[in-house]
């Protein structure tokens, strides 16, 4: 089990978070111009490294805010946890 | 000594012992016509049929680890083609039917054992979902019927189908044809099969990059040096999106832990495949006398080949809903493998953007059963260029024009 540090609550089990999968994807600001391949990509493709991922997470069982981390989906380690709206660090 | 203990032979007794080296570990050679990523099931069936099939033999499947040592040595081994959609029923009952006659096929024991599914219902809407499915099931010709509390007791005995528990069965469907096979077994005879009709079967040989030249695809990078190719066919499964990746494509992929386990050996006491989604659990019993059981995938994206422990507590627990006789079985083993999930629970099986490149991926946590088939018709996109007509709903181009094979929920897919 994941042990997460919420950016307001500290560390906790995995149990109590939800997964909100790939952050930072903005809607388009424009859906309507898209072209259906454009729309496709919005829709149905997220990034799928194996390595580092910036992730949202909300702590449902605990301050029910949601967060974002960056985590190494080879190893679990997660490297950084910042607030919504907080550019994504720099992992050396 | 019981006088049962006496007539009783213990399990797995009857099983053929463990097989001599079935095939020669090959040496690459410096250029093949095709080279199949990935030595799991699917990539051992594509290189069966391509020799098999289509004459294809200079092939070789590369493979990073040993012969079968991902996801095909981490599935719970459940056969069935009760899918809802026209497209799926398409290809498992393809994948069914080549079950049916695998053994003779490839020339050796797999353990085949079609000792039905149920798929139970907890709820009027799980009733007429699952109705809609029988329905839809028969006009396919896929074998289904609809089953009350009562005949589910009859088919499986040891499921609770009292109606004052927090999910009582409400009845579930049956497809007498599904069962379960030995999932090595499957990969060796498929393995021994291929090898003997020519084609190389190259372990510890992990891909680290494709070449692509003018939008074709000319050959792959490995740690065990450089092979040119004229087709290279990816069967990568949770590794997909990495390799798929190499050439700079795309997939809508997510790769996650799913997990399974199995209990010490018991007595014959399930006869059939139990599966719900509700009380999300699948469980049968392996010939050797574990009961195997799994459930959804753990949500965080990740390639680690574990999972978290609150989720093999959350299928227990299931388990135990369905199955109060199982409170005192002891868990022997937990394991997890890396399953890709396309947004649709659908496979994607076909071309690509890059020319000679072909994808068969996104078969998420219900692989297996498709093996044969897909081996199939894998093998037809590879050696003509283009979708076997089962295969072809299943393209890349499904995301872009909408035309989506949505079985979330729709064929009890366990997720």
């Amino acid at each position: 089990m994941l042990l997460i540090p919420c950016p307001w609550c500290g560390p906790r089990d995995e149990a109590e978070f939800h997964y909100g999968g790939q952050a930072h994807v903005a809607y388009p600001e424009d859906p309507a111009a898209l072209s259906d391949e454009e729309w496709a990509r919005y829709l149905f493709f997220r990034d799928n490294p194996k390595g580092l991922f910036a992730e949202r997470w909300s702590h449902t069982a605990g301050c029910r805010r949601w967060f974002n981390a960056v985590r190494d989906t080879a190893t679990n380690e997660i490297h950084a946890v910042y607030r919504v709206g907080e550019p994504r660090p720099v992992i050396a | 000594m019981s006088p049962r203990a006496r007539t009783t032979r213990p399990p797995g007794v009857d099983l053929p012992d463990h097989p001599d080296r079935l095939w020669s570990p090959a040496e690459p050679k410096r250029a093949y016509d095709v080279v199949i990523v990935g030595g799991g099931g699917h990539g051992l069936a594509t290189a069966y049929y391509l020799a098999k099939n289509h004459g294809i033999t200079d092939v070789a499947v590369l493979e990073r680890g040993w012969l079968a040592g991902g996801n095909m040595a981490r599935n719970t081994t459940i056969i069935r083609s009760n899918y809802l959609w026209d497209e799926s029923a398409g290809i498992y009952e393809h994948a069914l039917k080549l079950w049916e006659g695998l053994e003779e096929d490839l020339g050796y024991p797999l353990l085949f054992s079609q000792r039905g599914v149920l798929n139970l219902a907890h709820s009027l809407q799980d009733v007429r979902d699952s109705v809609r499915r029988v329905n839809a099931n028969r006009l396919n010709g896929v074998d289904a019927e609809w089953l009350t509390p009562e005949q589910v007791k009859e088919v499986c005995p040891i499921v609770d189908i009292s109606p004052d528990v927090r999910y009582p069965v409400l009845g579930g469907t049956y497809q007498p044809r599904a069962g379960i096979a030995k999932h090595d077994y499957v990969a060796w005879g498929f393995a021994k099969a291929a090898a003997d009709l020519g084609v190389d079967m190259i372990e510890h040989c992990e891909v680290t990059g494709l070449d692509v030249r003018d939008g074709r695809v000319t050959g792959v990078q490995t740690t065990r040096g450089p092979i040119a190719a004229g087709k290279v066919a990816l069967a990568a499964a949770g590794h997909s999106s990495v390799v798929a990746g190499y050439a700079g494509v795309s997939l809508p992929l997510q790769s996650h832990p799913l997990q399974a386990l199995v209990s010490e050996l018991l007595e014959p006491v399930h006869p059939t495949v139990v599966m719900s989604n509700a009380v999300h659990v699948y469980v049968s019993q392996a010939h050797k006398g574990e009961l195997v059981m799994g459930a959804g995938i753990d949500a965080a994206n990740s390639y680690r080949q574990r999972g978290a422990f609150h989720v093999i507590e959350r299928q227990m627990s299931a388990a135990l809903e369905l199955f109060p006789v199982f409170a005192r079985a002891h868990v022997l083993r937990t394991w997890g493998g890396v399953v890709d999930v396309t947004p649709d629970a659908s496979p994607i099986v076909g071309l690509t953007p890059v020319e000679d490149l072909y994808v068969n991926c996104g078969w998420g946590t219900g692989g297996f059963k498709a093996t044969p088939g897909v081996g199939w018709c894998y093998a037809h996109t590879v050696a003509t260029g283009e979708p076997h007509p089962l295969n072809a709903p299943f393209s890349l181009e499904r995301f872009t024009t909408g035309k989506l094979v949505d079985e979330h929920g729709a064929a009890a897919v366990a997720h």
